[in-house]
């Protein structure tokens, strides 16, 4: 396959492909396959057809279905379906609707309507249009199948369609090479994760003795008790981590951008990276509660959030930005989750609410950017308030939730992070400065990316700027007044999402804390004032701050090309083990064969017998020795001669000695055969001797002492294990059928023959074909050669 | 008897296996008849050994007499001989095709599909 040209570099990249297929109608003859689409549909080159608003409707009818299942879940009830799969292995394929699952079903097909209506508008005429959108809602089914699966291994497998529909969709722009690196980089991180998950989900089940999750979330002291309790929690906990891109698996997450941007609103915020803090929710009764957990959950998730809320200080293109900051929340909610008090536990599911609304919003909104000006570098934008009114409005309500400002429902989200810090019962202190740093950070970003660009001075940017298209306005907007409302009046999720989920964590619903904007005068509101001081003055000196990162990111290392290095390394060790087995050298191929054989052999011998019975040696007749020497003279003349015509009559002699065994021992009909064929060898190597040179090169010896050891070794194991298949007795039944039918049944009195032509005719066949197509191919390597001897 | 050609069937394996690790071909093809020789020996003392009493049935008679040698190692090793023939000869003639394109019956030469790195470069 020809390499593409690359065309990278961060944005750029990007706004080349979109630039011809999205902004303007495609040149007509540009683009063959735009063209044809556009016939097709017939209206116009800017469309995408039923392709467009179809698929929306997808994520639209699950959403209202799940909708029905508030009331239920909100009773408490718990809704299973099961389908047998693999009865024999106890998989089946069965789902679960509680409060955990409802929720991400909610957020997954809520944001996956807003995110494919967006991106009819986005990817308009886009060639590739169709296969956009199946890969997208391809994802988001195996993504509502991961958060309702009820089985381990129905989970794992919805899990591994996640990592592959987001392979395809982080390199959908196939023809940049860095959408193919950070594709294949996610691919890599993330099933390798998942190779460990499946280990841990395996000993999970075979631990707990089933392998439906409701079943194990049961057996939870069971499972804390078990002596396998360890590996299962880290090869769990590695596939969570990967998967949601904890620090220090983080870096494939920002490369993932590559994507186009309603691809990283939903996957790379909303959904598939909270698949990993899915998957900690969901096994939590299972497995938390113990020192490992809380402190693997606790350091991981601050370090992540911490690290990630720097580095997004320090990004200028505000998609990666965004990215960073995604991070952070994943840290925040991985944090959280090591706990298992009702404030931690409320603080989690609030802030994963909170945050897939945000995000999914603000990602969005840069895509409007994006679109409108044609950049998304932080430095050059600013002003657009006027130009784009609608995206600013949604940009400055997102952002208000992301910063924690009342009475947003990030505000609340804060609240009750600071409210559940301050109750972890063994580092109080540390959680509640982690969770400060980062919220602080959040807030100084949302400056960034929804105040700047909009009511700050800015430079021009390469298009014109103007306002969205309503169809891409409506998600940012959507989401982002939902955080308004919920903020206003939180009571909307509380009974319907928070408290089940809650339930579903922590087995009671009375342990669910309410949400609520005003708590008084306590702790966590001086944290949170404390917060948007310092956020406030990181936001104003960002931009010096922001070089001073840059200075020391240069120097640190870096784990984008510490990845590469690793590649590379096991690209040269497969080289070098290539090189090592595949040498090319024929001769070392066959000496590892025979030397394994050997080996083989040799180490059954040594351990399962003793050495054959040599007892009960028979007096022979002369014409028996010899025979057997001439066998062994010839041989022996075959190995040390270096005449080729000393060669061949040996050979001549060993085929005629071992005819004489066959006449000597009943078997006229072989002996024949032999003597034909023995004669038959010895006339063609001597006519193929004519036109080849002589065995050595003159002045050369072929004296190999290695090859004789492992020669004489091979030939000793196989005279031993001869010896000892001798001493067995034989089982002659095969032979007496046949002796007694070959006349009644086959009518023949050679029973050599019979077996031959009658009972085993099918063989025989077989045998003649193997001639006849070495006869054949032998013919078309001889002309060949007379060809070009021409 | 067995014992002795157990013996003998070691001596041909060991000729063999030393004749197959040598440069030149041709050593090579002389392994391979001996191997088949060696293996046809296996199969056939593997069935017993019965002296000078061939798998016949008499005229008349339903079966063959008590004591004649067994057949069917007899029928496989008859196959065997023929595959073995097949094998040594498509061998030969591919040891003499590579030789009038190569030049050469030493195998550490023959690298048209796997050139050495200093070759190539």
């Amino acid at each position: 396959m020809a390499q593409a040209p690359d065309r990278s570099t961060g944005a750029l990249d990007y706004l080349v492909v979109r630039k011809i297929y999205g902004n303007k109608a495609p040149q007509s003859g540009s683009d063959e396959t735009g063209d044809k689409m556009a016939q097709a549909t017939g209206d116009g080159p800017k469309s995408n057809g039923i392709l467009g608003p179809v698929p929306v409707l997808i994520p639209l009818a699950i959403f209202i279905w799940s909708l029905s299942f508030i009331g239920p879940v909100s009773n408490g009830e718990v809704v299973r379906l099961s389908y047998d799969w693999v009865p024999s292995l106890g998989i089946s394929l069965s789902f679960l609707i509680d409060g955990l699952s409802l929720t991400f079903t909610l957020l997954i097909s809520g944001i996956g309507a807003l995110v494919m209506l967006y991106s009819n508008t986005y990817l308009a005429g886009h060639p590739q249009y169709g296969r956009f959108m199946l890969y997208l809602t391809s994802f988001m089914l195996a993504m509502l199948g991961l958060v309702l699966a009820d089985n381990l291994i129905s989970l794992f497998v919805f899990w591994e369609l996640t990592t592959i529909t987001s392979y395809l969709l982080i390199g959908f722009d196939n023809e940049s090479a860095k959408s193919r690196r950070s594709a294949l980089q996610a691919l890599l991180l993330t099933g390798a994760g998942a190779l460990a998950l499946l280990a841990g989900l395996i000993i999970l089940g075979v631990a707990a003795g089933t392998f439906e999750i409701s079943e194990i979330l049961a057996k939870g002291d069971e499972i804390r008790a078990h002596a396998l309790y360890l590996p299962i929690l880290i090869l769990v906990l590695a596939g969570a981590f990967t998967k949601s891109a904890q620090f220090p698996f983080h870096f494939w997450l920002p490369n993932a951008m590559a994507a186009p941007t309603p691809v990283s609103a939903f996957l790379h915020s909303a959904t598939m990276v909270k698949a990993g803090v899915y998957l900690m929710a969901r096994l939590h009764p299972a497995l938390s509660g113990t020192d490992v957990w809380m402190w693997t959950l606790t350091i991981f998730g601050a370090v992540t959030a911490v690290f990630a809320s720097v580095l997004a200080f320090r990004q200028t293109d505000l998609k990666q930005v965004l990215a960073y900051t995604t991070l952070m929340a994943l840290g925040t909610l991985t944090l959280f989750l090591a706990f298992d008090s009702g404030y931690a536990i409320t603080a989690f599911t609030t802030f994963l609410i909170t945050h897939s609304l945000y995000k999914a919003a603000l990602f969005l909104m840069v895509g409007c950017i994006d679109h409108g000006t044609g950049t998304r570098e932080a430095d050059i934008l600013g002003g657009l308030g006027r130009i784009m009114p609608f995206t600013a409005a949604a940009a400055a309500l997102a952002a208000l939730s992301m910063a924690g400002i009342p009475p947003f429902i990030g505000f609340i989200a804060k609240e009750l992070m600071y409210a559940g810090a301050v109750e972890a019962a063994t580092s109080p202190v540390f959680v509640a400065s982690m969770a400060l740093a980062a919220n602080a950070l959040m807030f100084a970003v949302a400056g960034i990316v929804a105040f700047k660009p909009f009511w700050r001075p800015g430079q021009p940017t390469p298009v014109e700027p103007h306002e969205a298209p309503w169809p891409m306005l409506a998600g940012p907007i959507i989401l982002a007044v939902l955080g308004l409302i919920v903020g206003i009046a939180p009571g909307l999720i509380q009974g319907t999402l928070v408290t089940p989920t809650v339930a579903a964590l922590l087995g009671s619903a009375d342990e669910a804390k309410e949400l609520k904007l005003w708590a008084g005068v306590n702790l966590p509101l001086f944290l949170s004032l404390g917060t948007f001081a310092i956020g406030f003055v990181l936001y104003v000196f960002h931009q010096p701050l922001r070089r001073t990162l840059a200075a020391i990111d240069a120097r640190a290392p870096n784990f984008d090309r510490g990845w590469d290095r690793v590649l590379d390394g096991l690209k040269a060790l497969a080289e070098f083990q290539t090189r090592l087995i595949q040498s090319g050298v024929l001769r070392r191929y066959i000496f590892i064969t025979f030397a394994t054989l050997f080996a083989a052999i040799g180490t059954t011998l040594y351990l399962r017998t003793d050495l054959p019975d040599l007892e009960g040696i028979e007096v022979l007749a002369p014409k028996q020795w010899a025979v057997v020497a001439l066998i062994i003279a010839g041989t022996i003349s075959v190995v040390l001669t270096r005449s080729r015509i000393t060669a061949i009559a040996a050979l001549g002699v060993v085929g005629i000695a071992v005819a004489l065994i066959f006449i000597m021992y009943g078997a006229p009909d072989v002996a024949i055969t032999q003597l034909l064929v023995e004669t038959l060898v010895v006339v063609l190597v001597a006519i193929a001797m004519l036109s080849l040179p002589f065995l050595d090169k003159p002045g050369r010896h072929d004296h190999r002492p290695l090859d004789a050891v492992l020669a004489l070794g091979v030939g000793t194991v196989t005279t031993i294990t001869m010896l000892l298949v001798l001493q067995q007795p034989i089982d002659l039944r095969l032979t007496e059928y046949f002796e007694q039918t070959s006349w009644p049944e086959a009518f023949g009195r050679n029973i050599v023959n019979v077996i031959l032509v009658d009972f085993r005719a099918l063989d025989t066949f077989g045998e003649i074909a193997v001639v006849v197509v070495a006869a054949l191919s032998a013919y078309a390597l001889l002309r060949t050669t007379a060809k070009e001897a021409q | 008897m067995e014992i002795l050609l157990s013996i003998s069937v070691g001596v041909l394996v060991a000729a063999a296996v030393y004749l197959m690790l040598a440069r030149n071909v041709l050593r090579f093809i002389f392994g391979l008849i001996l191997i088949s020789n060696a293996a046809n020996l296996v199969i056939f003392t593997s069935g017993r050994l019965t002296l000078g009493a061939p798998p016949l049935i008499e005229e008349g008679a339903l079966l063959p007499p008590e004591g004649v040698a067994n057949a069917l190692p007899q029928a496989l090793v008859l196959t065997a001989i023929v595959i073995g023939f097949g094998l040594f000869a498509f061998a030969l003639i591919l040891v003499y095709r590579a030789y009038t394109t190569l030049g050469t019956l030493y195998s550490d030469d023959m690298r048209v599909a796997e050139p050495r790195s200093e070759d190539a470069g």
